[in-house]
């Protein structure tokens, strides 16, 4: 194959690569001449949506990234907090969404492996590994490839890189027949005074080029993740990147090692449009440029152009600049380690990223304003139309069966088919498994925990985008809560569609309003996250789906929690008060097919209220069991608690004038389930009088049978058959 | 009583390696020695652990190529001075791939990597890694594997039963057959050799030593070698 740096830059060349004629005006007017093929490829991935956010900054902007325990807020790799001890935690959430749907195994794969390294280069040793999961309809014929190839991917990485996968959520939903969403979220450790950041500095210092060889895998994958879907998107399966997690593990060792002696002055992982952005970002980050001999970097395929050297997403690939004169040590560290070492340039003073390929200069761009001089947008939008409210819902025939078809629908049922293709337990510090309202891992050799969550209700951002916006920050809150930990701060995945539609956009708009009004008033900042738009197929967008990720503490792993009551005779009681709000909810959705009305109203200041009540309850060591009141209401939560005991209890609520389904599966916010050993059950109801928070006794567990006001009592082995039956029969069907 | 020296062998992409370490630590009160998978030098302990995890990526047969690898020949000469060896999960491929023990471990009957919480019956509580449990006790020990489908020929599978070299076999909470996680024959959960001085195993009873984990019914695991040694 001939390859000509040099062709002509036509207006149709432009357009393919995805820049608009005022982009490309600003590409002439920053180089002062007419770009290069590769220097249009550079333009083209650093412009994409998925790279500069040029849609979403504005708005990005306004939300609350900031905290006293805040180390190193959005900008970074991920997000670094603060939780003592000269040690912090290090976590970002990120989609993989158009990959997936394209080729499952390896799209999600190399999700994993991604989010993995955007923490690792960092400083960080990987603790534990999250996904927030979104399929189609069960009913889709795609559902069920999509769903196995996802869960087999995400377990095939993180098991082999040893990184427990310690939960996640998911979801079906018709509007992502056309668009699953894979986001993948990672927490990692590392001591405050060992973090490692991507800004370049010392002229002259050698730039390294690490781990994998670059091969033709993932070219444009930045762009591809930029635009809608359409018919011929099969064709785009060469653009999707395949994993190596054998060579991921190798490099998390090498660099760990590497990091822990003092020859590292900056390091960045090359993520989506590999080798480009992670230069760009490191030199512009840096104030300095990049002089590369292209001929360095190490290949997998002969015969790789510029072009495809810069803008192949390969994985498994870091970028180091070291201190002068240390190359031969940090190769030693790679040698053994069996991974590819390459020093391919040096720091100049020239703000330029130059690079020579054989012997002639392909590239030359001043990264600054490549990088800070991106287009901006303020897109137009229009606020999403309130819905109408709820009228009355029918009462089901039966309050027995609705309860079992609810527990054993695809949005409720158990998730174990999934967990089981995970190592959950890997690292032996797992001392919350899934299942429950957080997992929980130990920090390794110290009595503190980590709690971590995954959650958004997306059928609630599309009827309201505000409020549902403030509801997934506010779950992930109420589920740390839930198992005992302090919520300190979140990563934020949001999942939406083609932002050029006005109606799309203020999707957007509403959700970031919700979520700031919701970190702002529960303390607890926005430090990464990730965008991804275009989540379309044909002119159908998803449902808004602002995946939120939460990270809280435990100072005391052996106050931790879990949904299962400990013991018969312990004394239900709930936290909160119930109005049996039906509109937006799973059981409209579930029983009656209907997807209408409001969502149910977060108030912000009685979540704080009664989360702050419920955790200094656990931490008083006064609570057996507490679990968080979400997705299916109250019964759904009892019935939940129920089968993690293997025992059962008797519940008997007076809900004066709310109809009995809509008591047992109403989904107000702001309400938990304590189970309270019977001696302590009178201390837990004064003081939560005493702290304001409505607190009342429904009923105490034990036997074997779940007995509910208004419902035939069920047998807990009936619960966990139903529960436990939906999935694996689905997915045995071929 | 005389404390017992371990050491726990790294092969590339092991990754249970620092739960063994975490765990002999623990319950021997001594660091364990690490060998890296090149080191044809080790050091003179009781016992030698080769961990879980995906050594060179499984992308061979399982535990192929670190069979392979120059330690192994050290870990034969070791287990040949009647040193004791534990495999576990991944260090049981190892074990079959180098014909320290019979049989091989295929790919598990449903397709599917496999982790939860498995039933154990302690079949044989007269070797040095079972001395703590109970003749046909039940334990609770996590697995974790995609390829933990024991197999070996009839008249193997005659011989390992007949002279009580099958220590651990699935079953369910009452100790009854009918709860194999991978389709291994016979149930078989971990072998031994003849000698009794190597087992591998695929459950990890290094996951569950403390409370926390869920259990402790691992620790018996280790305390036998301590017994044994003394």
């Amino acid at each position: 194959m001939t390859w000509n740096n040099n062709v002509e830059i036509t207006d149709a060349l432009v357009r393919e690569h995805g820049l608009s004629a005022d982009e490309y005006a600003l590409c002439l007017k920053i180089l002062g001449r007419t770009p290069t093929l590769t220097e249009l490829g550079i333009f083209s991935v650093m412009w994409s949506e998925h790279c500069s956010y040029k849609s979403s900054k504005k708005h990005l902007k306004t939300l609350p990234t900031k905290a006293p325990w805040v180390i190193h807020g959005p900008g970074e790799n991920a997000g670094v907090i603060d939780i003592g001890d000269n040690q912090a935690i290090i976590f970002k959430m990120e989609s993989h969404n158009h990959p997936s749907y394209i080729e499952p195994y390896q799209g999600a794969a190399t999700g994993v492996g991604g989010i993995l390294r955007d923490v690792f280069t960092m400083g960080a040793r990987p603790i534990a590994n999250m996904n927030a999961l979104r399929f189609g309809s069960p009913d889709h014929p795609k559902t069920r490839h999509l769903l196995s190839g996802v869960v087999e991917g995400i377990g095939g990485y993180g098991n082999c890189v040893g990184v427990p996968t310690v939960g996640g959520e998911t979801n079906f939903h018709a509007s992502y027949d056309g668009n699953i969403l894979v986001n993948a979220m990672n927490v990692g450790l590392a001591d405050q005074d060992k973090i490692f950041l991507s800004a370049a500095a010392g002229i002259g210092n050698p730039v390294v080029y690490v781990g994998s060889k670059t091969g033709r895998d993932g070219i444009h994958g930045a762009t591809m993740a930029s635009a809608e879907f359409t018919e011929d998107t099969e064709e785009k399966r060469p653009t999707v990147q395949v994993g190596d997690p054998f060579t991921e593990k190798l490099l998390i060792e090498a660099c760990l090692e590497l990091m822990s002696t003092d020859m590292v002055v900056a390091i960045q992982d090359m993520g989506a449009a590999g080798l480009t952005s992670s230069s760009v970002e490191m030199a512009s980050g840096g104030g300095v440029g990049f002089d590369f001999n292209l001929d360095m970097v190490p290949q997998r395929e002969e015969g790789m152009t510029p072009y495809e050297m810069m803008l192949s997403e390969s994985q498994e690939r870091m970028l180091i600049v070291l201190k002068p004169g240390r190359e031969g040590e940090a190769k030693a560290i790679f040698d053994k380690w069996d991974l590819d070492f390459a020093v391919i340039g040096k720091i100049t003073d020239t703000g330029n990223l130059t690079l020579t390929f054989k012997g002639e200069v392909v590239a030359d761009i001043p990264t600054q304003p490549l990088a800070d001089n991106s287009p901006e947008y303020d897109r137009p939008w229009v606020r999403t139309e309130p819905k109408a409210p709820l009228g009355e819902v029918a009462a089901p025939a039966d309050m027995k069966q609705a309860l079992l078809d609810m527990i054993g629908s695809p949005h409720l049922c158990s998730r174990h088919w999934i967990w089981q293709q995970y190592d959950t337990q890997v690292m032996a510090d797992t001392i919350q498994k899934p299942g429950g309202d957080a997992a929980v891992v130990r920090v390794h050799g110290t009595d503190k925990a980590i709690a971590i969550t995954t959650d958004c209700t997306p059928r609630y951002c599309y009827a309201d985008p505000v409020e549902g916006g403030k509801q997934a920050v506010a779950e992930t809150w109420r589920n740390l809560t839930a198992v005992g930990a302090l919520p300190l701060a979140i990563t934020d995945c949001l999942n939406f569609g083609n932002p050029e539609r006005p109606e799309i956009m203020g999707q957007f708009v509403g959700c970031i309003e919700g979520m700031r009004e919701a970190c702002e008033v529960l303390d607890y900042p926005v430090v990464s996250g990730n965008v991804s738009l275009y989540n379309e197929t044909n002119g159908t967008g998803i449902h808004p789906t602002p995946a939120i990720g939460g990270v809280g503490l435990l100072q005391d792993s052996s106050i931790m929690v879990t949904i299962a009551p400990q013991a018969e005779g312990e004394i239900l009681i709930l936290i909160g008060e119930t109005k049996g709000h039906l509109g937006a909810s799973l059981y409209l959705e579930v029983m009656e097919g209907r997807e209408e009305g409001t969502p149910p109203p977060v108030d912000l200041a009685l979540e704080k209220k009664n989360g702050d009540f419920v955790r200094a309850q656990i931490e008083a060591g006064n609570i057996a069991a507490c679990h968080d009141i979400s997705d299916g209401g109250l019964y759904v939560a009892l019935a939940e608690m129920a089968m993690a005991s293997n025992m059962g209890m008797t519940v008997a609520i007076d809900g004066g004038n709310i109809p009995p389904h809509a008591l047992a599966f109403g989904e107000d916010q702001a309400r938990y389930i304590l189970s309270v050993p019977k001696n302590g059950a009178d201390t837990v109801l004064e003081m939560a009088q005493k702290a304001g928070v409505m607190a009342q006794t429904v009923g105490n567990t034990g036997g074997d049978a779940l007995t509910l006001t208004g419902t035939a009592p069920i047998s807990v082995a009936e619960l966990l058959d139903v529960h436990r039956g939906w999935m694996p029969d689905y997915m045995s069907i071929d | 009583m005389t404390p017992m020296k371990t050491a726990v062998v790294v092969f590339p992409a092991s990754n249970c390696d620092r739960d063994m370490i975490t765990a002999l630590e623990k319950i021997t009160g001594q660091k364990p020695h690490i060998i890296w998978h090149q080191d044809d030098d080790i050091p003179d302990v009781d016992m030698i652990a080769l961990p879980g995890g995906f050594s060179f990526g499984d992308y061979l047969r399982c535990g192929a190529m670190a069979a392979r690898s120059p330690v192994v020949r050290k870990v034969i000469e070791h287990a040949d001075r009647g040193g004791h060896v534990i495999g576990v999960c991944n260090g049981f491929q190892v074990l079959t791939e180098t014909g320290l023990l019979p049989g091989a471990l295929m790919r598990n009957e449903s397709l599917k990597f496999v982790c939860r919480d498995v039933h154990l019956k302690v079949e044989n509580n007269d070797t040095p890694f079972t001395n703590a449990y109970e003749q046909g006790e039940v334990i609770t020990i996590p697995v974790a594997h995609h390829d933990g489908n024991y197999f070996a020929d009839p008249d193997t599978l005659t011989e390992l039963e007949d002279e009580g070299r099958v220590v651990f076999r699935y079953v369910d909470k009452r100790g009854q057959a009918g709860a194999n996680p991978n389709g291994s024959r016979n149930n078989i959960a971990g072998i031994i050799n003849r000698r009794k001085n190597i087992l591998g195993m695929m459950p990890h009873p290094e996951r569950l030593i403390e409370d926390a984990q869920g259990g402790t019914d691992g620790l018996g695991f280790f305390k036998s070698m301590i017994n044994a040694l003394n």
